[in-house]
């Protein structure tokens, strides 16, 4: 079962609707359990108080408005090189999804900023970088809708992806690099997570739960736009027949 | 050397120079892209008063001295400079001596930092309260000796 075998865009949307209502159902019960421990075993933290629940939405959002636009350009990378015809699909569908995760993150961030750094918004390089980042999925999106050939605009955003791609790094070091208002990484660091593991444990699971909601969402997008397209091929198909 | 082979290395090859690029205009700007400068930074550039900075570092140990009002006088140290901060206004919930904070404000002609705006800084350690408690009761409590000190 090769990634070439889905090349085909009707096997592939078999797959997608035999795994969607598992996928959604799994979601669904890892946020479920993910929340309840969250709000039922968590505590509160020694400094935050309560105000550290933000922590469990705000930081799964973080990563994945970054697997997002990974995402994107490991499929651009497919539509440039390997000319895969699911792969500008998979870029075009991810982009709404992931710039939602980046919305989410910069709103809980700010939410938690104000009691917390005393301030809704620094322009620090970590909040200014995912800023660029939202601002670079909402470019994409602009993209696909300004150019009709759903092949050109492929590409156009499949290189402007790839430009994008720098920024990835410079959010995820932005930390350790400069001096920042946001605190420095909690799990993903050398040494080992500060988090307590009663603390650790609800993220890690509320951080599953939003990732295969991520993947859900994903598959749901690339299957309506492999359906758009073809609507889009029998209208034009139509449309000829009548002229001819 | 196939079409794939050859798209692979003219997209590698992009993508290197433009790692590079990006790179060489971050070290030329990390002066300007840091949030903060330390009391170090600021004590060696000998910055006119005029200027805004932000001033970040640790709240130094038994600096803080209420005035009237909502005046507050303390000292911000990065463990080798301090500098005395004076500010008028509510500072955030998590001020306290020996949090990391960044001031924002003029250095005044004396020496010592006016600030207009008071952020504190958090530290990446998440725990309950508990811990935190049995940590300092068994003296293995590093403080917040990691939160706002200058990279």
């Amino acid at each position: 079962m090769a990634l070439i075998d889905y090349a085909n865009p009707t096997r592939f949307l078999g797959l997608v609707e035999k795994l969607l209502p598992w996928l959604g159902a799994l979601a669904a019960l890892l946020i479920a359990v993910g929340l309840g421990l969250v709000f039922g075993i968590a505590p509160d933290d020694y400094q935050q108080g309560a105000t550290v629940k933000i922590m469990f939405i705000h930081v799964p959002a973080a990563w994945l408005s970054m697997f997002g636009y990974s995402i994107m350009a490991a499929s651009s990378l497919g539509t440039l090189i390997w000319r895969h015809p699911l792969a500008d699909v998979s870029a075009k569908a991810a982009a709404p999804v992931g710039a939602a995760f980046t919305f989410v993150c910069l709103v809980t961030g700010s939410l938690w900023g104000k009691p917390m750094w005393g301030t809704w918004w620094e322009w620090d390089a970590r909040l200014t970088s995912v800023l660029v980042l939202f601002i670079m999925y909402l470019g994409l999106i602009a993209l696909w809708q300004t150019l009709e050939d759903p092949i050109k605009a492929g590409r156009a955003a499949a290189v402007l992806t790839l430009v994008g791609i720098v920024n990835i790094p410079i959010i995820k070091f932005s930390v350790d690099w400069w001096n920042t208002l946001h605190q420095p990484a909690s799990v993903f660091r050398l040494g080992g997570p500060t988090i307590h593991p009663s603390m650790l444990w609800p993220l890690l699971v509320t951080a599953l739960g939003f990732t295969v909601l991520f993947v859900t969402l994903h598959l749901m997008a690339m299957r309506n736009e492999i359906l758009r397209r073809r609507i889009r091929t029998l209208r034009m198909l139509q449309a000829s027949a009548v002229a001819g | 050397m196939t079409r794939k082979q050859r798209r692979l290395t003219m997209i590698g090859t992009a993508g290197a120079v433009l790692a590079l690029a990006a790179g060489l205009i971050f070290w030329a700007l990390s002066d300007s892209v840091a949030f903060f400068n330390s009391p170090s930074d600021v004590m060696a550039k000998r910055l006119p008063p005029e200027q805004r900075i932000r001033l970040g570092g640790l709240v130094k140990e038994g600096s803080v001295v209420r005035g009237e009002g909502t005046t507050v006088r303390f000292e911000i140290t990065d463990k080798a400079v301090s500098i005395p901060v004076t500010y008028t206004g509510i500072l955030p919930d998590l001020f306290r001596e020996g949090q990391g904070v960044v001031a924002e404000g003029r250095m005044t002609g004396e020496g010592s930092f006016r600030a207009d705006h008071v952020l504190a800084k958090h530290d990446e350690n998440y725990m309950p309260k508990e811990v935190a408690d049995s940590l300092k009761a068994q003296g293995h409590w590093q403080g917040d000796k990691g939160a706002g000190a200058p990279k």
